[in-house]
C-alpha cells in the first residue's frame, strides 16, 4: 500500500510541482523552509485547495484525479486534518468538539475512550476550547480528527505555534499515537526533531519541488541532499533494545545492520526506539584504538565524501549493512586516513552522544 | 442589484420610500390592489401598513449587521468542519450561524429599536392615525402641533428616550452573553 501524490500548481510567485509515493501505513515527514509548499500539499490532499493539476491516491482509492475529472470534496475524503491554529469550535464544549466528526462519519475502528485515553483528555471534556492551554487545545484538535474515523491523518505543523514546553510535552503523545492506532501520517514541519522522532519516511520539498524522498535513515544521511548539510545534521536509526547490562549500566541496541551501547535505558527489551547520532559525534578511525573510553566502534564502508566549504569540513557517508552514519571531519583528516568512497572505516560514538528518542 | 435594492431605504429620504410604498402597496398599486382583490388585505393607511413601512425602513439595517457578521465569520473554523464530513447546510447551522449569532441579535434589536422611530416613511404610507398608524415620533410631532402639547410631547420624548436606551444597553449585553459563551 502507498500513498501516491502528484500536483502542479503556479502560483504568482512559485511554481509548484510535486510527486512522491511514500508507503503506508506509516508517518510520512514532508520537511522544508517555510514557504516551500508543503502546507499546499496538505490542503490539496484534504481537498481544501484544489491545484489545477492534482492526483491523490491511497491504496486503491482516488481522492482525486483532475485529469479524469475526479475530485472528491474535503467532507467526503475522509482525511483527518490537524491545523496549525487547533481550530476548536469556541461554541461548544471538548466533548462536542470530539464527537463533531465522530457523529458525521461511519462507525470505525477507532474508539472515544481509547483516544481520549491515548491523549490524555479526560480531565478536559466538559471545559469549552478557551480555556485550554496551546498544548491542550492542539490535543482535543487531534482527537477530533481521529475520531472522524479518517483514512489518514494529516497534520499541518501542528507544533508550530506552541513553545517549547508545550511541544515536549505533546511529542509522547505523537510518538504513542504512531504506535497505537497504525494509522497513516502525513506531518508537515520545518523543525528538524520532530522528523527525528517522527519520521519514517522523508519527503524534503524546496521551492515547490521534492528534493528528495525516502526511508528516514536514508535521507537523513545522504551528503546530497540538504538534510545532511545543516550544522545539525545526524543519522536517524530504528532499533531494537537488544540486552540490559545492568552491572554496567548500559543498554545494547540493534539497528542498522550495527550494535550500539547507550546508558542504560528504562524500557523493556525487545521494545522499539529511534537513536539520532549528530554527525559532529562521530569519530573515524582506520584501526581499532585500544584503551579508549568509547563504547561504540562501528565497522562500515566509506559511501561519499562531500566537501563543506563553509564551515572548512568535509561530510562522510558511511554505509551500514542496512541503513548509514554521517560524519563531520576536518579535509585534514581525510588525507591522513585515506579515506575515499569504498574503503572501509571505523566509526567512534561516545554512548552518551547517542540520543535515544522516545523510548 | 438585490443588494442595492435592499439597501436603498437606507439612503433615500424617507419620505420617498413612503411614497414608493404607497405607489406599489396602494388599493391601484400592482402588488396592492392584488393583495385586496384576492385576500381583501388593505395596507395603505392601517397599523400592518405602519408595520410594513417600519420593516422596509429597517431591514437594511439588519442586514448589514448580519452580512458583516457572517463574514467575520472564521473561514478557518468552516474548513474545519468540512474535513470532519460537515456539508453545506450542516456547517451553516451547527457553525457559521451559532458564531455569527451575536451579530445578528444585536442587529435585530438595533433595528427594532429604529423601528421605532420611524416617521417619514409611516407618514406618508400609512398616515397618522391614533392608535392605528401613530409611531412614538408623529405622536410627539402631533402633540406639538396642538396648542399647550409641550407637556406631553416631553412625556413621549422621554418614552423614546428610554426605549432607544433599553434597546442599546440590552444589544450590547446580549452580545456581550453571546460572546462570552462562544468564547471569545
Amino acid at each position: 500500500m502507498s500513498l501516491r501524490v502528484r500536483l502542479r500548481h503556479r502560483f504568482p510567485s512559485v511554481r509548484m510541482d510535486v510527486a512522491f509515493d511514500t508507503p503506508i501505513p506509516g508517518t510520512t515527514v514532508l520537511f522544508g523552509p517555510s514557504g516551500a509548499g508543503k502546507s499546499t500539499i496538505i490542503s490539496a490532499a484534504a481537498g481544501l485547495f484544489r491545484p489545477e493539476e492534482c492526483r491523490v491516491v491511497i491504496g486503491d482509492q482516488i481522492l482525486s484525479d483532475t485529469a479524469a475529472g475526479i475530485w472528491l470534496p474535503p467532507e467526503r475524503r475522509r482525511m483527518g486534518l490537524v491545523f496549525q491554529n487547533a481550530r476548536l469550535f469556541p461554541h461548544m464544549s471538548v466533548v462536542t468538539n470530539l464527537r463533531f466528526g465522530m457523529r458525521r462519519a461511519a462507525p470505525g475502528p477507532v474508539q472515544f475512550h481509547e483516544v481520549v485515553d491515548l491523549l490524555g483528555i479526560a480531565p478536559l471534556l466538559d471545559r469549552k476550547p478557551h480555556t485550554l492551554s496551546g498544548g491542550e487545545r492542539q490535543r482535543v484538535a487531534i482527537g477530533r480528527a481521529l475520531l472522524a474515523q479518517p483514512r489518514m491523518l494529516l497534520m499541518d505543523e501542528p507544533l508550530a505555534s506552541l513553545d517549547a514546553g508545550r511541544k515536549a510535552e505533546i511529542m509522547p503523545y505523537l510518538t504513542r499515537l504512531k504506535t497505537a492506532l497504525r494509522l497513516p501520517i502525513l506531518y508537515v514541519t520545518h523543525a528538524l526533531d520532530e522528523v527525528s522522532q517522527l519520521a519514517d519516511s522523508l519527503v524534503l520539498i524546496d521551492s515547490g519541488h521534492v528534493v528528495g524522498a525516502g526511508p528516514v535513515s536514508d535521507i537523513a544521511t545522504r551528503t546530497d541532499l540538504p538534510l545532511a548539510q545543516r550544522d545539525d545534521a545526524g543519522a536517524v536509526l530504528i532499533c531494537r533494545i537488544a540486552e540490559h547490562d545492568a552491572d554496567r549500566k548500559l543498554s545494547r541496541l540493534e539497528g542498522g545492520g550495527a550494535t550500539f551501547w547507550v546508558p542504560l535505558l528504562d524500557v523493556p527489551t525487545s521494545a522499539e526506539c529511534r537513536i539520532r547520532i549528530p554527525a559532529r559525534e562521530v569519530i573515524l578511525a582506520g584501526k581499532p584504538p585500544d584503551a579508549i573510553s568509547v563504547h561504540n566502534i562501528v565497522p562500515g564502508e566509506v559511501r561519499r565524501i562531500a566537501g563543506d566549504a563553509g564551515r572548512r569540513s568535509v561530510l562522510v557517508e558511511i554505509a551500514l549493512p542496512s541503513g548509514a552514519l554521517i560524519s563531520r571531519v576536518t579535509p585534514d583528516a581525510i588525507v591522513r586516513l585515506a579515506l575515499a568512497p569504498g574503503r572501509p572505516v571505523l566509526a567512534l560514538i561516545k554512548s552518551t552522544s547517542i540520543e535515544v528518542l522516545n523510548a | 442589484m438585490l443588494n442595492a435594492l435592499v439597501h436603498l431605504p437606507l439612503v433615500l429620504p424617507p419620505v420617498v420610500t413612503g411614497w414608493l410604498l404607497l405607489i406599489i402597496f396602494g388599493i391601484r398599486g400592482p402588488i396592492g390592489s392584488l393583495l385586496n382583490d384576492w385576500f381583501g388585505v388593505r395596507l395603505v393607511f392601517t397599523t400592518a401598513g405602519a408595520s410594513l413601512a417600519c420593516a422596509v425602513m429597517t431591514f437594511p439595517v439588519m442586514v448589514r449587521a448580519i452580512r458583516l457578521s457572517l463574514e467575520a465569520a472564521d473561514q478557518g473554523l468552516d474548513q474545519a468542519a468540512r474535513t470532519l464530513g460537515a456539508g453545506r447546510l450542516d456547517r451553516l447551522f451547527n457553525v457559521t450561524l451559532p458564531l455569527a449569532s451575536p451579530g445578528i441579535l444585536v442587529g435585530g434589536i438595533v433595528a427594532y429599536a429604529t423601528c421605532l422611530g420611524e416617521f417619514g416613511a409611516v407618514i406618508t404610507f400609512a398616515a397618522n392615525i391614533p392608535g392605528e398608524t401613530q409611531t412614538l415620533p408623529l405622536a410627539i410631532y402631533a402633540a406639538l402641533q396642538v396648542p399647550g402639547g409641550e407637556s406631553k410631547a416631553a412625556e413621549l420624548a422621554m418614552v423614546s428616550v428610554t426605549l432607544a436606551l433599553i434597546g442599546l444597553l440590552l444589544s450590547e449585553w446580549m452580545g456581550r452573553r453571546l460572546n462570552l459563551m462562544l468564547g471569545r
